[in-house]
């Protein structure tokens, strides 16, 4: 038995009978991290003793009679965006560089007592900031279909990770689209779940009323099994709903006859590639044939999605990436030596230790207002990346005194109106399909010079986010050259088991998601 | 010597304030980290305080309940629905970057609290724009040290609610503030809702200030207003506000500047020097790029929470002054005494004028005896050697013509300073009743003895007779002066 070939259901069925020990299954999927993930860069952090102690734990539990959790043996990468006490959690980004939380994020404290074994914190976009992956401080990942293009962000590692078997699932989290855009373009299943369904208690912040955890699998069955154990009210996040938990894995079976799905024709717009129109439009035949009817829908404010996301987002993330100002952890900077880090440190401020500015580096010393002022601008001048700095200085303005109206509290109207299209919409149809990206995965480098090109990549996903509520995106074909397409579908508030069941229908009727890129055997 | 009439000024200084009061809650205002005073630094904080990545806050209900308290105490209006907002701005003792404030939408609003003219004429309403909740931040330490300028933060504060309370610019003079600034303390202290010690930093107070000059065309020129910082005792405040008010005039006076025509302008106050200093112009323009939390669910109120906040309040030092004058027939004066005192000295009069049953000589004990003491030696009414019964045992044999009021005051001091009881030192001093024949006898022997004064006092000078008693004291220390005088008097004329 290859663990590898398994289904994450599949892996925790035969765990619990005994047909693989959580260790055999840890390993697999660490030799495959160990000999694919050069060329990949899917991982920042892997510790293999620790995950292997884990499974080596659940193991003798499992021996010894004693009871183990739904998840046991079930290896699990997660982003690097979520808080693992154990393990660094680095945004990657070199402003986090060492840093070593105290705690667990909500997510990852429920994988652990549903007995999961992280085996690793996966890169991404730095901070969640980016649509190609290609952000990270520590360089881009690959996709496994085409080492020479990105696989999308910000979840661009958990998505590759997934795609190249190196993990059966991973966590993601989506602020604008970055589970499914990547889960698209790697040809995997993303789940964006409604906000608030995932606590948020220990995710990075980027943009807190936009971010969502959710689950990045081979299928849709398995971010099912995945969601069950990581949704749930949080008292600790002011922000998560106190709906009950539905069993996912066992609404899957109800038929789709009588559901509804809408189709939306501005997204049928120019810049939608060829290959990508007739993979959704084979999508919507696949789910007739299911028995479901497909209703045009109008999302009329839905073409001022991007900008308004681009608002809204940069003004909350100015704010949350505030605390990163080298006065109590992460990196600060020194003078003549770049940025240090100081993980776990305490808290001091050395303001009078300040820095001298070199001649010829760039600000001088004379600049700053006092050396407090001179060790937060290098600290954050050379801690962030480019595109960080961008969007927080997009933030800044925008909600600077003489702009805020303009800027952020027009684009609060415009996410009202976004919000009440898909109420609206909802009342007409069960689910909103369509395409997840205007293109399959680009190439490396091809839109890096162009900040605004990079922007249109969430040009299908951003919507769903400002709205709050849940998508869910899967592969629907392949182009001529090898590339996955990936459909997505909306659904209104809580509707995950909607979503999750139509998705694993589609599942049943096609093989897209089986597939595997031929690098990765 | 010819004494100077007193001149009114030639302005009115006009006074606002912006008191910041710490909540008496357990934990802080977003997190559960405890918010005792005086812990080793950064000894009370976790991820959320820290504001370290990942960390979300949550609401304390008890905080929000007490603050609401404090709002309603104002007699202010409460919003049905508040939000928080995050004040953003960069300082090493302010871990996220931002403060979780209140914008816009405060909690409460439009209120009042009345301060009593300083010269006891009358009642005086100041009105109260808002209060609305925020978490303070840390506290930056510099070591001023020659050759290190090392600054430490201690983290323990940060996330500790804060109410802070808005006044209109309703105040006319730098005492008043001082008498309105002692009201709110105590109210906030009756209530529970702070303790306002300024010196561990809960209560805080700026001040902003000008002045309404009559110029000779009939029109009223406006000063520019100023900001006064760094005040650490409601003394600070008001002799700050007395030199500001004269600076302005003197500025005034020399440049003719009015409000709106420069800048509003911050000073700190320099206590040992006795002066304000403009503060630098970089730290009074700030841009704090308000938006609402994205990580807080906004806060409704009911009418029921609001009228079950206002059941639990308890009488308001005001209430109950008026409570107390007409409960104990004292005067407004003596009330008000009392009742600034705070609630325990309030409880122990009212404990002991029901033993004795009279409020006034009740009143005059605490005020002339127990408070003096107080005062004296220092120390708190609720630790205070004598208790209730104890002086109601002795005000009672008072009462009861045992002894009189100064032998009693002889009494008292001994039993604070032997931590006797009542009893004992009335019977170790050899106190004990004079019986009416022994007093009968005892004046009879005085005036025999003092036949020039029975002489005066038959010629119609009564006043004579008070010579009798310091003699009557010699012959015996228990005598009642007044019984002796009544009973010499009695004799003598019945003669
Ligand atoms: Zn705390």
């Amino acid at each position: 038995m290859q663990p590898a070939e398994l289904s994450a259901t599949e892996i925790v069925a035969a765990v619990r009978q005994g047909d693989l020990t959580a260790v055999r299954c840890t390993e697999a999927f660490l030799d495959r991290i160990a000999r694919l993930d050069g060329s990949i860069n899917a991982f920042l952090h892997v510790d293999r003793e620790a995950a292997l102690a884990t499974a080596a734990r659940i193991d003798e539990r499992r021996r010894a009679g004693k009871p183990i959790g739904p998840l046991a043996g079930l290896p699990v990468a997660v982003k690097d965006a979520l808080c693992t006490a154990d393990q660094p959690t680095t945004c990657a980004s070199k402003m986090l560089a060492g840093f070593r939380p105290p705690y667990d994020a909500d997510t990852v404290a429920r994988l652990r007592a549903a007995d999961a074994v992280i085996v690793g914190k996966t890169n991404m976009d730095e901070f969640a900031m980016g649509g190609s992956n290609e952000n990270s401080a520590f360089g881009p990942v690959h996709n496994p279909w085409d080492l020479a293009r990105a696989p999308g962000g910000s979840s661009g590692g958990s998505a590759a990770c997934v795609a190249a078997d190196m993990a059966p699932v991973a966590i993601g989290s989506d602020t604008g689209g970055s589970i499914r855009q990547p889960a698209g373009l790697c040809g995997i299943t993303g789940l964006k779940p409604t906000y608030g369904r995932v606590s948020r208690r220990g995710l990075v912040a980027f943009a807190s009323s936009l971010d969502q955890i959710g689950p990045m699998a081979r299928s849709a069955a398995d971010c099912a099994l995945v969601l069950e154990t990581i949704a749930g009210h949080d008292p600790g996040d002011s922000t998560s709903l106190a709906a009950d938990v539905p069993h996912y894995t066992e609404l899957l079976d109800q038929p789709l006859a009588g559901l509804r799905i809408g189709r939306v024709p501005e997204h049928y717009a120019a810049g939608l590639d060829p290959e990508v129109r007739a993979g959704v439009d084979e999508a919507f035949a696949v789910f007739r044939t299911a028995g479901a009817t497909i209703v045009d829908v109008e999302l009329p404010h839905a073409k001022y999605g991007v900008p308004t996301y681009y608002l809204v987002a940069p003004c909350e993330a100015s704010s949350n990436l505030a605390r990163y100002d080298g006065a109590h952890y992460g990196v600060r900077a020194e003078p003549g030596k770049g940025v240090r880090a100081e993980p776990g440190k305490g808290v001091r401020a050395e303001p009078g230790k300040g820095v001298r500015a070199e001649p010829g580096k760039g600000v001088r010393a004379d600049e700053f207002a006092s050396p407090l002022v001179e060790m937060y601008c290098r600290s954050r001048g050379e801690g962030f990346g480019p595109e960080v700095k961008r969007r927080i200085m997009l933030g800044t303005y925008a909600l600077s005194a003489g702009y805020y109206d303009a800027y952020y509290a027009k684009a609060l109207k415009v996410r009202r109106l976004i919000r009440q299209d898909y109420l609206e919409a909802f009342e007409r149809v069960d689910l909103i399909g369509g395409p997840v990206s205007a293109t399959p995965a680009f190439r490396l480098g091809e839109k890096t010079g162009d900040p605004l090109a990079m922007y249109l990549v969430d040009l299908y996903t951003v919507a769903t986010n400002l709205a709050g509520v849940g998508g869910i995106s899967f592969p629907c074909g392949f182009t001529k050259g090898g590339l996955p397409i990936g459909f997505q579908l909306q659904g209104p508030a809580l509707a995950e088991p909607t979503l999750l069941r139509a998705a694993d229908r589609f599942q049943r009727l096609t093989d897209w998601h089986t597939r595997r890129p031929k690098a990765c055997a | 010597m010819t004494t100077q009439p007193v001149m009114p000024e030639p302005y009115v200084t006009v006074i606002g304030l912006e008191v910041h009061v710490q909540l008496q809650t357990q934990t802080k205002l977003f997190c559960g980290c405890s918010t005792r005073f005086g812990a080793p630094p950064n000894t009370q904080v976790c991820p959320v305080c820290l504001g370290l990545p990942g960390s979300l806050p949550v609401m304390n209900r008890a905080a929000f309940g007490l603050a609401m308290k404090a709002a309603l105490a104002l007699n202010c209006r409460i919003a049905a629905f508040t939000k928080w907002d995050r004040k953003n701005y960069f300082y090493p003792d302010l871990p996220k970057g931002y403060q979780i404030s209140q914008y816009d939408l405060p909690f409460s609003a439009d209120g009042w609290l009345e301060v009593a003219d300083p010269k006891g004429a009358f009642a005086r309403k100041v009105g109260i724009v808002r209060v609305h909740l925020e978490e303070d931040a840390g506290k930056s330490m510099h070591d001023e040290a020659v050759g290190t300028a090392d600054s430490r933060i201690d983290l323990n504060r940060a996330g500790t609610p804060l109410c802070e309370i808005v006044t209109q610019p309703d105040l006319r003079s730098p005492q008043e503030a001082r008498a309105w600034l002692n009201e709110l303390k105590l109210l906030l202290v009756y209530l529970g809702v702070s303790d306002c010690n300024m010196q561990e930093g809960s209560l805080r107070v700026d001040a902003n200030v000008n002045l309404h000059v009559p110029c000779p065309d009939g029109r009223i020129a406006k000063t520019p207003i100023v900001e006064i910082k760094n005040m650490n005792s409601f003394r600070s405040v008001e002799r700050a506000l007395a030199y500001e008010a004269a600076r302005q005039y003197d500025e005034w006076q020399a440049t003719k500047a009015e409000l709106g025509k420069i800048p509003k302008q911050t000073r700190g106050w320099d206590d040992p020097a006795g002066v304000t200093r403009a503060q630098r112009h970089k730290e009074e323009s700030s841009d704090y790029r308000y938006f609402p939390d994205p990580d807080l669910v906004p806060v409704t109120v009911s009418d029921a929470q609001v009228a079950d906040v206002r059941a639990a309040m308890g009488e308001p030092p005001a209430v109950l002054r008026q409570a107390l004058a007409e409960r104990w027939r004292i005067t407004a004066y003596d009330a008000e005494v009392l009742v600034n005192q705070g609630r325990e000295l309030v409880a122990y009069y009212e404990d002991v004028a029901t033993r004795v049953a009279d409020g006034k000589v009740a009143s005059n004990w605490l005020q002339q005896d127990v408070l003096r003491t107080l005062n004296e030696r220092g120390g708190m009414i609720d630790t205070f050697a004598i208790r209730p019964e104890a002086l109601a045992d002795l005000i009672g044999r008072v009462q009861k013509g045992d002894f009189d009021t100064s032998r009693g005051r002889e009494i008292f001091a001994e039993v604070l300073a032997s931590g006797r009881s009542v009893a004992d030192v009335v019977a170790s001093l050899g106190i004990a009743a004079v019986g009416d024949d022994e007093l009968v006898a005892l004046c009879r022997e005085l005036i025999a003895e003092n036949p020039k004064i029975v002489a005066d006092v038959q010629g119609g000078k009564e006043q004579a007779a008070a010579g009798l008693i310091g003699q009557a004291k010699k012959k015996n220390p228990n005598v009642n002066p007044g019984k002796v005088r009544q009973m010499c008097l009695d004799l003598i004329r019945g003669r």
